[in-house]
């Protein structure tokens, strides 16, 4: 897969949230996705496609229906072409305290 | 809204993971039962059945216990491989019966595209959250497998 596709699709704050959106709830329709949103349908069915050429959307038919999934296996291996084989353990460390350090500060 | 959903529940127990392999599907769909390279990228564990439809099927993992189980609903290879899938060593997943896993193989500009798509009729299943932390670690495995004969991480103990 083309990483430079991925970073692409990631350099944007618009895809990230609808990333966001479906790594809360995975198999949204468009419509769904839409709700909320500032972005015009438009809009986010651009985004959506930019985002499925990266490799980190896949969608499904069902019926009627185009359900949208996180596909989150080009992003694990960006991270292990980096990070996995030496500080996959000490990071998920760092990365537990910060989530707790955080949570406290709320 | 012209666009509801009535199958939200089920979706959310479902996840579709894809990934591009430099491999062929002959190759690929090896990679995929063979317990030789299973073992190699798949935390050790091994699968067994003549994969023939109708057939059981059995996962073992590393230290000897049993995995998974099921039966394979649909097997046309290269290209389509359907398994009914229950947990077998964790009791509150065992309890939620059986998933569906499909895997499905498709050319794709000198590469494969393999998805697997995986389901539970239980919304918020626990196996589902379960199985779909430790697919990517695989596929990108096997994907370094296919494509370099190493495989990335050597998985945690």
């Amino acid at each position: 897969m083309d990483d430079d596709a991925v970073f692409r699709a990631l350099a944007d704050a618009s895809r990230r949230q609808l990333l966001d959106r479906l790594h809360d709830r995975d198999g949204q329709t468009l419509g769904d996705l839409c709700m909320g949103l500032q972005m015009t349908r438009q809009a986010v069915t651009k985004h959506l496609a930019i985002l499925e050429d990266a490799n980190l959307i896949a969608t499904k038919r069902q019926g009627r229906e185009k359900l949208h999934f996180i596909n989150p296996v080009p992003i694990n291996e960006i991270a292990e072409r980096w990070i996995g084989k030496f500080e996959g353990p000490r990071l998920a460390a760092l990365s537990d305290l910060k989530t707790r350090l955080e949570g406290e500060d709320q | 809204m012209t666009e509801q959903s009535p199958i939200q529940n089920l979706a959310k127990s479902t996840f579709v993971y894809v990934t591009f392999i430099r491999t062929t599907p002959e190759k690929l769909w090896q990679a995929l039962l063979q317990p030789e390279f299973t073992q190699q990228y798949w935390f050790g564990v091994t699968m067994k059945s003549d994969w023939k439809t109708g057939s059981p099927w059995r996962m073992t993992l590393s230290d000897g216990r049993l995995g998974d189980t099921g039966e394979v609903l649909e097997c046309d290879p290269p290209k389509r491989l359907v398994l009914s899938w229950r947990n077998e060593f964790m009791p509150e997943l065992t309890a939620e019966g059986f998933t569906r896993c499909t895997m499905e193989l498709v050319p794709d500009r000198g590469a494969v595209k393999l998805t697997i798509t995986h389901k539970s009729d239980v919304a918020d299943s626990k196996l589902i959250k379960a199985v779909s932390g430790g697919w990517p670690t695989i596929l990108s495995n096997l994907k370094s497998l296919l494509e370099t004969g190493e495989i990335a991480l050597t998985p945690n103990p």
